[in-house]
């Protein structure tokens, strides 16, 4: 389904040894983007999302119509934008709308296929806090940006993509504010919300991909990246991580794929 | 029609303490060189209302012009944090800053509503998340057809709008092209606006994908070249990149950001000026 061709875990071992010439936000950025198949209405959050969706447009999927809450549709950008509203993203579009018909005539009624997420926390079910860490929301230990366009991406696209970076301290068992709806507290919870989009589908992260349970909404590992192993995963994973008994291995970045993430990143310095 | 004022005099005139005042502008045609002339002229008590509150308001909250803030994304695009805006929320540094929350799908829906002499706007909206828990301006509606619960948000009508544009004709016929934002918005639903614009001219030549704010709808035009800058006005100049780079190394220390509000603010050089002194970029 994601486009990556996989190899078993039986192979992992003799391939974890290996020395790699690409760093692992690169394998994050290249997964990422294999996961969105041409053709998709895609929704792009600015950094991983945006990379990600930006290197799939120049390898498998060409047609991708990229979408940024600033109001551009359809996307083709040559260089990777700064801000999710840079002047390339307007002169290239299909069409340039005003924000609050991105939201209410493109976004609300479900005409997108896939919203790309990032997110500073992410729980076990998906959920993503980007508002506060800490447990009092009007005496933060740290006040994060907020919402911007993501809890309605998250609710109304077909599915979610979150790519995001893992640590022990981003993945935790229970956000601390909720400002996306993933799962919410486990399978059922968006249909008795009302959500019309299925929720995040894909957690790529620099690690390998987690997806949620079909059974219980859970997030669990499904797929490490070349020269993880599944402890390192669990190091990084603030809850009792399951492992898939069908766990995957990424197949590594290509030559072509390298190249393409590398240029785009050097055009846009 | 609109009167064709100097940047200080719109500002002075239409932009008072205590205002409720949306500067906006959405990654393009940000009204930099108004916020730094309110600060300036020393405004305080503002309930700053922006999706985005950005560079633009980070000096303006660092500043102290800002009591309250509302607002659905408060980072520094492809960089990171707004540190004066973070300062004000975990420090209360200068002055306390209260916030009110929400995504901008609601922010966009509440300019909606006061562009259209309405209350409030519905929405398929904010549900399951935290933010209605805190914001107290998102409720429930069941709506009467379908029986559908929606989210419902207030119109936002500011005392004052000031955006940016491209352009204006000198009856204050105000045109702007590429990402528009909601900008038309804002200044409809305000009760006065000031657009700052790159150039006055004798005739507005038709733009591809153009709005146009007739000249009844505006109160007062500024013509402020580079008045967006380090934003950028697409047909006049690229978004200057290393410019939200260099704002982190002002904004991080509260010492570096007061001496650069002496130094090129108070001092009356607008930030196009302080930019290519500072990095070399135009």
């Amino acid at each position: 389904m994601t486009g990556a061709a996989s190899t078993t875990a039986a192979s992992t071992t003799a391939e974890s040894g290996a020395e790699q010439d690409y760093t692992s936000d690169e394998m994050m950025s290249i997964a990422a983007a294999r996961a969105l198949e041409n053709g998709k209405r895609c929704f792009v959050g600015i950094g991983l999302p945006s990379t990600a969706a930006n290197v799939a447009r120049r390898t498998h999927a060409p047609d991708l119509v990229l979408i940024y809450e600033s109001g551009t549709l359809g996307s083709k950008p040559d260089v990777l934008p700064s801000s999710i509203g840079d002047g390339v993203l307007a002169e290239t579009a299909d069409a340039v709308i005003g924000v609050p018909e991105v939201f209410n005539y493109w976004l609300q009624p479900g005409r997108i296929d896939v919203g790309f997420l990032g997110a500073a926390q992410l729980d076990r079910f998906g959920n993503i806090n980007t508002t506060v860490i800490g447990d009092d929301y009007a005496d933060p230990k740290v006040r994060l940006p907020g919402a911007g366009g993501a809890p309605e991406i998250a609710a109304s696209c077909h599915e979610v993509f979150v790519v995001v970076r893992q640590s022990a301290r981003s993945f935790v068992e229970k956000v601390d504010f909720v400002t996306s709806v993933g799962h919410g507290s486990g399978k059922g919870d968006r249909e008795r919300l009302g959500l019309p989009g299925a929720g995040p589908t894909l957690v790529i992260t620099d690690l390998g991909v987690l997806r949620p349970d079909p059974e219980t909404a859970e997030l669990v590992l499904t797929q490490l990246h070349p020269g993880v192993e599944v402890e390192d995963v669990r190091a990084a994973t603030g809850w009792d991580l399951t492992v898939s008994p069908e766990l995957t291995r990424t197949e590594a970045p290509t030559a072509a794929e390298l190249s393409t993430l590398r240029t785009l990143k050097e055009a846009s310095r | 029609m609109a009167d064709i004022v100097s940047l200080a005099d719109g500002v002075g005139e239409l932009v008072h303490d205590g205002d409720v005042v949306a500067l906006e502008g959405f990654t393009h045609l940000i009204p930099h060189a108004a916020g730094q002339e309110i600060i300036r002229q020393g405004r305080q008590d503002l309930t700053l209302v922006r999706m985005t509150p950005d560079i633009v308001y980070d000096q303006l909250i660092g500043a102290g012009c800002a009591r309250k803030l509302i607002f659905s994304w408060g980072g520094n695009p492809g960089v990171g944090s707004l540190h004066r805006f973070r300062d004000a929320v975990q420090h209360a540094w200068p002055v306390p800053l209260e916030i009110e929350e929400h995504s901008h799908a609601g922010m966009a829906n509440r300019y909606v509503a006061g562009a259209s002499g309405l209350p409030f706007a519905v929405l398929r909206g904010y549900r399951g998340t935290d933010l209605p828990e805190h914001t107290a301006t998102i409720k429930w509606i069941t709506c009467p057809f379908t029986g559908e619960e929606l989210a419902a948000v207030p119109a936002i009508n500011p005392d004052v709008s000031i955006i940016h544009a491209q352009r204006a004709d000198r009856a204050g016929n105000v045109q702007m092209w590429g990402l528009v934002g909601v900008q038309k918005e804002a200044v409809l639903a305000a009760g006065r606006s000031l657009v700052t614009v790159e150039e006055v001219v004798d005739e507005l030549e038709p733009v591809a994908g153009q709005v146009v704010l007739p000249h009844w709808a505006v109160t007062a035009v500024a013509e402020v070249p580079r008045g967006a800058h380090p934003s950028y006005a697409q047909g006049y100049y690229e978004r200057d990149n290393a410019y939200y780079k260099y704002w982190d190394s002002i904004g991080r220390d509260r010492d570096t950001f007061r001496t650069w509000v002496r130094d090129e603010v108070l001092a009356g050089r607008d930030s196009a000026d302080a930019a290519g002194d500072k990095e070399g970029v135009r």
